[in-house]
């Protein structure tokens, strides 16, 4: 191979190698294919913490490479998570419709099945008819186009207006807010056409795969999830290895050198806000049927803020800090309020974890930004820098007070 | 000889202030020449017309032999066209090795698709290794640039501005902060560079403009004062009074 990105950033091999032991190890230990140690809801766990590592590499290259804090990245995850559950919801209960009707005695028109579907999805908002967002939801192919193509549109547009008007900093951090709330609120409605706060549900029920056990639908998820962060990993790394990752870092450090240097600044970032929105997309299309159901309080504004706390958290500026970050503070979280943590009885107060994980989370949000900058990924600095840099004194070689003293 | 850079008739003013009133500036292709005039004088005010960081009231900017205006040019897109600036403020991409900081620099297309597929060959670094051997950080070139000194990072910057092939060098103070061996080791490069492109020099340092040699033009109260050799200038009672009488 030589000398490729691969070779010259030595943190790729190493993470895509523990990526794939973590696979090896989970495997044989899940159910269908191991020992059964780890239980079928904490696969689907991992499976989604694998995704929210995925879309902690895109928000890293938007924010610790670009410089662009964009606080809405969650939105194009959860527009993902909608594309793909518009389509396992139609085909699911296209199945159960079919079957039913299949006992009547006229065999049902195309039309009464359609309308059947339409209202048994939509009877819950009230109404009976398929809106026009939902044209292609009977195609698994035009669907995954969508989960590439609404979140990188959205990205596109909201971007080119942003950036063109030379929006930076903290502006542009408020305004990627509202986006993703405005876009939260607006699925809430229920003629949003996306069953308004229901969202979509059933969705970890794979159409056509009704016979599989959860357990092995959920170990593929995973391994497609694995998939999807390696490939995304190793794009992103490609992305910063040569002179354009040089370029996004100098745009983060100083925008108005790298204009003066002749580089179209604008489209630069526009190029990277777009890419990341399609690899949140992506995350999100693979989360959503591992978390089961969907609804429009997965855009709210919190959502994107937690994704910035793990990526600094973790370590911006590195791509495995991002995912680190992700991993660790997802799975504790989960351990938190999921009941697990014991409490701690102050005998006047009991702290209650589930209650006072997000104290816990926002105090270290705080310390880590004051006290270590670069996050958990640092600590690994602090062990290559060590063994490369024994001495911060003169050159080597050159004349010391003790040998001047002999 | 037509003109590389025309400015006429610019004006701009800040909240009233007015930092350039009614400038008029030109230079040949392969000229060099210095700007000198006290503080406030619109000296940096002038080079930030010309990238295009601010737009002018009133007046052209005239470049080229095809009289393209700058005013309707983005800074990136004045900088391909040919116009390079260094800062004041020694701007380097401090975490940035000095190879990176010079490679970015070298004169390739600028879109995001070509830059994100751009490998560099070997002539490419080669060139660049050239470069660093230029202005003497040829054994610094793996090292960031962030470690560098003060007069080591004014060369670098220096050196990316060679890189961009400019066919119109913006150098602001390039000498401030540098020991008198540094000083002459800049100039130098100044003079070199001249010989292939424009080069406007922004300096405080009257012996430093001395040492390049070249018309100088003073400025005041946003506009020129005196145009003409260092000797011309300097025995200027006008200049005297507002500039060198202090």
């Amino acid at each position: 191979m030589g000398d490729t990105f691969l070779t010259r950033r030595r943190s790729t091999p190493i993470f895509l190698i523990c990526l794939a032991v973590l696979v090896l190890v989970v495997t044989l230990m899940s159910e269908p294919a191991g020992t059964g140690a780890i239980s079928t809801s904490f696969l689907k766990t991992l499976g989604k913490t694998l995704c929210l590592c995925l879309v902690a590499v895109a928000m890293d290259l938007v924010w610790g490479y670009t410089g662009i804090l964009s606080l809405g990245h969650m939105a194009f995850f959860g527009l993902g998570g909608y594309m793909i559950g518009m389509w396992l919801m139609y085909e699911r209960t296209r199945l159960i419709v079919a079957e039913s009707l299949a006992g009547a005695p006229i065999p049902p028109t195309d039309g009464e099945i359609v309308s059947a579907i339409a209202s048994q999805i939509f009877g819950v908002v009230g109404s009976s008819d398929f809106p026009l967002v939902w044209m292609f939801a009977h195609s698994l192919p035009l669907q995954l186009a969508l989960v590439v193509a609404v979140p990188g549109l959205l990205a596109l547009v909201f971007g080119w207006l942003a950036f063109r008007s030379r929006v930076t900093g903290v502006y542009l951090s408020i305004l990627t807010q509202a986006m993703t709330l405005a876009l939260s609120l607006y699925l809430f409605q229920n003629d949003s056409g996306l069953r308004g706060n229901n969202g979509l549900s059933g969705l970890q029920n794979i159409p056509g795969l009704s016979g599989l056990p959860q357990s092995v639908i959920s170990l593929w998820f995973f391994w497609g999830s694995a998939l999807a962060l390696a490939l995304g990993y190793i794009f992103a790394a490609w992305i910063v290895s040569g002179k354009f990752g040089s370029v996004i870092r100098g745009i983060r450090d100083d925008e108005a050198r790298v204009r003066f240097l002749g580089y179209p600044v604008e489209g630069f970032k526009l190029f990277v806000f777009t890419v990341t929105g399609i690899i949140a997309g992506i995350a999100g299309a693979l989360y959503y049927p591992q978390a089961g159901i969907i609804n429009p309080a997965e855009l709210a504004p919190i959502a994107s803020i937690y994704l910035a706390v793990w990526v600094a958290i973790g370590g911006r500026g590195r791509l495995y800090g991002a995912v680190i970050g992700a991993a660790f503070v997802s799975l504790v979280s989960t351990w938190f309020t999921g009941g697990q943590a014991p409490d701690i009885d102050l005998g006047v107060y009991t702290i209650q974890w589930v209650d006072w994980w997000l104290i816990l989370l926002g105090v270290s949000f705080v310390l880590v930004t004051i006290l270590a900058p670069q996050g958990i990924g640092g600590l690994f600095d602090l062990a290559t820098r060590r063994r490369r840099k024994t001495s911060t004194g003169p050159d080597a070689g050159s004349l010391r007070a003790p040998e001047a003293a002999e | 000889m037509t003109q590389l850079l025309e400015v006429d008739g610019v004006s701009v003013s800040f909240d009233g202030f007015k930092a350039i009133n009614n400038l008029s500036f030109s230079i040949g292709p392969a000229e060099l020449r210095a700007v000198i005039g006290p503080n406030g004088a619109g000296k940096t005010t002038f080079m930030d017309i010309v990238t295009g960081k601010t737009k002018p009231d009133s007046g052209s900017v005239l470049w080229g032999a095809r009289n393209r205006s700058l005013l309707k040019m983005s800074e990136s897109q004045i900088a391909r066209a040919g116009v390079g600036r260094k800062f004041q403020r020694p701007t380097v991409f401090e975490d940035q090795s000095v190879f990176a900081n010079l490679l970015m620099a070298l004169k390739k297309t600028r879109g995001p698709f070509s830059v994100l597929f751009y490998r560099p060959s070997s002539e490419d670094a080669d060139k660049v290794r050239e470069l660093a051997g230029q202005i003497g950080l040829a054994a610094q070139i793996d090292r960031l640039s962030g470690e560098l000194s003060h007069g080591q990072k004014q060369w670098l910057e220096i050196g990316m501005l060679l890189a961009q092939e400019p066919r119109l060098m913006l150098v602001d103070e390039p000498a401030a902060g540098m020991t008198p061996a540094e000083r002459e080791h800049t100039t130098d490069l100044l003079k070199r560079a001249a010989s292939s492109c424009a080069v406007v020099v922004v300096e405080h340092d009257m012996d430093f403009v001395r040492r390049l040699g070249c018309r100088v033009t003073v400025l005041h109260e946003g506009s020129v004062l005196a145009e003409g050799s260092i000797d011309h200038v300097t025995s200027d009672p006008q200049v005297i009074d507002v500039y060198l009488g202090r």
